[in-house]
């Protein structure tokens, strides 16, 4: 795999990069979803890459296994240090950048310029795809920058039902090929857990309440309804 | 093929003897544990496995020690000087123990008895000052040779599955059995209800194989007093030996590690290749006025078979040449001009591969290195693997565990988990939950502004752990969409709320 100069994504994905894929040595920033983030990191990621999450606490880890990222390859440094030097945040991406395909990154709430163009330089150079979501943003404009514009969820009403389904809309946007911008409908996830291009006029294919959760669950839509 | 005859020597509590101090209540620590401690400590109620805090609680005025295990080497270098009066075929087992075959000794000297006599006395003349004296034993093969040294008994030949059948199975896992696992092959053989050495002994091989792979092989043979090696093992047909020609010759250790080191990697990738892994080796040094010395290192160990393993050990006898062999009058004259590996022993890699899931194996090391770099510099726990675990909330259906550590073995997420939190999960977890504020049908997170909730699906009550009076939590979880589209996992304690994670 190391010599192929794209990393796959998942078909539905492939739309929002102009090369079809994770092009080697590119940056790409992800801003208003972590869920975004987690799929492009998927089909790499089942293809025998190995990926890594630096500074994301917070990382819902049984949402990325359900979006496809083998959780075996997919070491976390959940909290690095806070300094620039050794230990620090910038410090150990470039590590990581190293040795790992795919690294999923939430920059610090301050990143200099001068940390992300050589970050960007040595993602550039190792052939490896940084991945900066959230976070204190990205100084640097980034190859493919995609940002969730709006979400809608489907299968929870009022008080019945559970979340089932997400429609987003994906503005990808960035530099050379990238720049002009493109906005895509994402079943994100799609009811059935895959992730799907979604048409306007397509409604949720199921609706809410009619499913058992489980015991409780139903216990307690009982008692509400 | 019952085990050749094997003679032991086992100096007890040697890291304490190497760290000079087996006068005093001492206690050798590695990883925060005891792994040796002196007689003075032992009456005192000091034992292997205490943790230091432990140790000192017994024992007030405990003299601690960090475990060097080149400095055991080191210490250990003129008792094997001692026995090589005997044979020139001494096998180093570990710093502590060696073991040599006594089939040509022992009718030299006239009998395994006499040669015991002679070896034990060569060895406490060879030991410092007040160290406890050492204890030799004779049995077929080195793993019953090594109990019967600890009891010191020579045990008649074709007598040594008697002997060893009264040990407990857990015997397996402290000896060369010690390598792949089989500690956890000796829990699982007291759970089978197999405690004993001469119980496992007794079960058909063909059924050991079939139920616990090669490592159960090894075991079943080592507790039928035969030779742990299968008789397969034999003397390369290739020469795989390796060399390193030192020009100008080196005196300091460092460069002569550091050309051990590159040395070990090429003869474990050469092996590698071949599918092989070498089980004994034999390291030889020649020196710049034209001293010879070699010496032969066991590699079943704790350490396994690994070239990391193998640099160790040779960096360890490279240090006992150049630096303490002076008090043995070995301690060679000029410096190290040409530096041997020859494996004596191969036998076929059974699986000592790391498992990596099938992965691309350079990478897969490259990321451990990676990885590695990282825990040096932010400690072990900064970089983690998740694993699934069982539970109901988001967060409770992973876990994480250090890099490099064997993940748990319970049962994961199999067992059914009423009330879990369906797919799909959220993409967010917060460590610790965000508190949050409900009025009416308006949500406000960690005091910010109010937003309308517009869908909503709950509340679903969870009653967990109430056996247990400080883990009991009763609580209400809800799922809610807001106004912008954002939806959150609530958690409703009384009437405090707390958003527990939010899909994003």
């Amino acid at each position: 795999m190391a010599g192929e100069r794209l990393l796959p994504v998942l078909p539905a994905l492939e739309a929002l990069f102009p090369a079809g894929g994770l092009r080697r040595g590119s940056v790409v920033s992800v801003a208003g979803s972590t869920s975004l983030a987690l799929s492009l990191l998927a089909a790499a990621s089942a293809q025998g890459s190995w990926c890594a999450g630096v500074g994301l606490p917070s990382l819902g880890l049984a949402a990325a296994a359900e979006l496809g990222v083998v959780l075996e390859r997919f070491p976390l440094v959940a909290s690095p240090g806070r300094a620039s030097g050794a230990g620090g945040w910038g410090w150990v991406v470039a590590a990581l950048v190293d040795a790992f395909d795919v690294v999923l990154a939430r920059p610090p709430a301050y990143v200099k310029a001068a940390d992300a163009r050589r970050l960007t330089a040595r993602t550039r150079e190792r052939g490896a795809v940084l991945v900066v979501t959230g976070g204190g943003g990205w100084p640097e404009p980034a190859e493919v920058q995609l940002t969730v514009a709006s979400s809608m969820w489907e299968g929870v009403g009022q008080g019945h039902g559970r979340l089932r389904g997400r429609r987003v809309e994906v503005v990808a946007g960035g530099r050379g090929a990238a720049a002009r911008e493109r906005r895509m409908s994402l079943w994100l996830p799609h009811p059935d857990g895959a992730i799907a291009p979604c048409t306007n006029d397509e409604t949720a294919p199921c609706t809410d309440g009619e499913e058992v959760v489980d015991e409780r669950g139903t216990h307690a839509r009982r008692v509400v309804s | 093929m019952s085990g050749e005859r094997t003679l032991v020597v086992w100096c007890p509590d040697w890291s304490v003897v190497a760290a000079g101090r087996c006068d005093v209540p001492a206690a050798v620590l590695a990883a925060g544990r005891v792994v040796a401690c002196s007689a003075a400590a032992r009456v005192e109620g000091v034992a292997r496995g205490l943790r230091r805090r432990q140790a000192e609680a017994r024992c007030p005025g405990l003299v601690v020690v960090d475990h060097d295990p080149a400095a055991d080497a080191r210490a250990f270098e003129p008792v094997v000087v001692a026995i090589e009066a005997f044979t020139p075929e001494v096998e180093i087992v570990r710093p502590g123990v060696c073991a040599m075959a006594t089939r040509g000794p022992s009718r030299y000297f006239g009998g395994d008895d006499v040669l015991t006599a002679r070896v034990a006395a060569a060895v406490d003349g060879a030991l410092p000052a007040g160290a406890p004296v050492c204890r030799v034993g004779v049995a077929d093969g080195p793993f019953a040779a090594e109990r019967a040294a600890r009891k010191g008994l020579v045990v008649p030949p074709g007598a040594s599955a008697a002997f060893l059948s009264g040990f407990p199975v857990s015997t397996l896992s402290s000896g060369p059995a010690a390598e792949a696992g089989s500690g956890g092959l000796a829990d699982l053989l007291v759970r089978l209800g197999i405690r004993s050495l001469g119980q496992l002994a007794e079960l058909p091989t063909p059924a050991v194989l079939a139920r616990f792979g090669p490592d159960g092989e090894v075991a079943h043979r080592l507790a039928r007093g035969l030779d742990e090696r299968p008789v397969a093992a034999r003397t390369p047909p290739l020469d795989l030996t390796v060399v390193a020609e030192l020009d100008p010759p080196v005196d300091r250790l460092e460069t002569a590690a550091f050309v051990a080191k590159s040395l070990a990697d090429r003869l474990h990738e050469s092996l590698g290749v071949q599918g092989l892994t070498a089980s004994r080796v034999l390291v030889e040094a020649e020196w710049e006025h034209g001293e010879r010395l070699g010496r032969r290192w066991r590699l079943d160990g704790d350490g396994g078979r690994t070239a990391g393993a193998l640099a160790e050990r040779v960096r360890w006898q490279l240090d006992g040449w150049m630096t303490a062999g002076g008090e043995a009058g070995g301690r060679p004259s000029g410096g190290l001009t040409l530096l041997r590996l020859v494996p004596e022993e191969v036998r076929p890699d059974d699986g000592r591969q790391l498992g990596f899931w099938g992965g691309d194996r350079a990478a897969a090391e490259q990321v451990a290195r990676a990885l590695a770099r990282v825990q040096g510099m932010l400690g072990p726990d900064a970089a983690v693997i998740a694993v699934p675990a069982g539970g109901r909330s988001p967060a409770e259906q992973v876990r994480l565990v250090p890099w490099g550590e064997r993940p748990p073995v319970d049962g994961g997420p199999v067992r059914p988990w009423p009330g879990r939190i369906p797919a799909p999960s959220p993409a967010t977890v917060h460590p610790v939950p965000v508190p949050a504020e409900v009025a009416g049908a308006r949500l406000s997170v960690a005091g910010g502004p109010w937003s309308s909730v517009v869908a909503w699906a709950g509340p679903w009550p969870v009653d967990e752990r109430w056996w247990d009076d400080a883990a009991h939590r009763r609580r209400v979880r809800w799922q809610v969409v807001t106004a912008e589209g954002t939806a959150h996992l609530l958690s409703q304690q009384a009437d405090r709320w707390e958003v527990e994670a939010t899909y994003d």
